[in-house]
């Protein structure tokens, strides 16, 4: 599964994306957030950060499978 | 009319918002400015996640014409690096009477800085950060 990153979370990780193998893919977004925020603990600091799949917002039950889009989306700031 | 570009077009907004049914056209213009927490700043850069911005812009104009009835609507966004002064982003409406389009202009800029996928870094003179970022 390939995490595609945005605005301050492509800083914290270092690259405009994140490649999970697919033994380690999360099921869920909860699942992701979690596998992410252990990994790069500077997410865990951000006044929020929602997942978008396939271009919209998810929720944390959203299943998860490797054809989708999954991106990062932390605080907005545009206008 | 939603878009992301890289040089706002007043022009072709407003002309988008024309409608021979239209007796009230608002246009909202943000623009960056020079100053920021007591900073001077020099530049602001956008990023965006170019299909959802524009699934949400959409969205956002469909809600506002199902809210208000209006003719027309338009949306304008820019990325990039942008200089004090200079456009970065246009909502406007065009309706009937001018309450309706005054009341959707603000709507779609409140809801627009609220949840589409676009991004502001300030560039101040000595260091930059990305803006809401952090609590």
């Amino acid at each position: 599964m390939e995490v595609l990153l945005f605005g301050i979370t492509r800083d914290i990780v270092g690259s405009d994306k994140i490649s999970i193998a697919s033994e380690e893919s999360p099921e869920t977004v909860a699942h992701l957030k979690e596998w992410l925020e252990q990994r790069y603990g500077g997410l865990s600091a951000l006044r929020s950060l929602a997942v978008a799949v396939d271009n919209e917002y998810a929720d944390d039950s959203t299943a998860l499978t490797s054809s989708m889009e999954v991106a990062l989306i932390p605080p907005v700031s545009g206008g | 009319m939603v878009e992301i570009v890289e040089q706002i077009n007043i022009n072709k907004a407003y002309r988008h918002l024309q409608a021979n049914g239209a007796g009230g056209i608002n246009v909202f213009v943000g623009t960056v400015r020079d100053h920021a927490n007591g900073k001077t700043v020099v530049g602001l850069e956008f990023e965006a996640y170019v299909p959802m911005a524009l699934k949400e812009m959409k969205r956002i104009a469909e809600l506002a014409c199902e809210k208000w009835p209006l003719e027309r609507v338009v949306i304008q966004h820019v990325t990039g690096m942008k200089e004090p002064g200079e456009a970065v982003v246009v909502t406007g409406a065009s309706s009937a009477h001018r309450d309706a389009s005054f009341e959707a202009c603000r709507f779609l800029i409140d809801e627009l800085k609220k949840s589409v996928p676009i991004w502001k870094k300030e560039y101040y003179e000595d260091n930059s950060i990305w803006v809401n970022a952090h609590p």
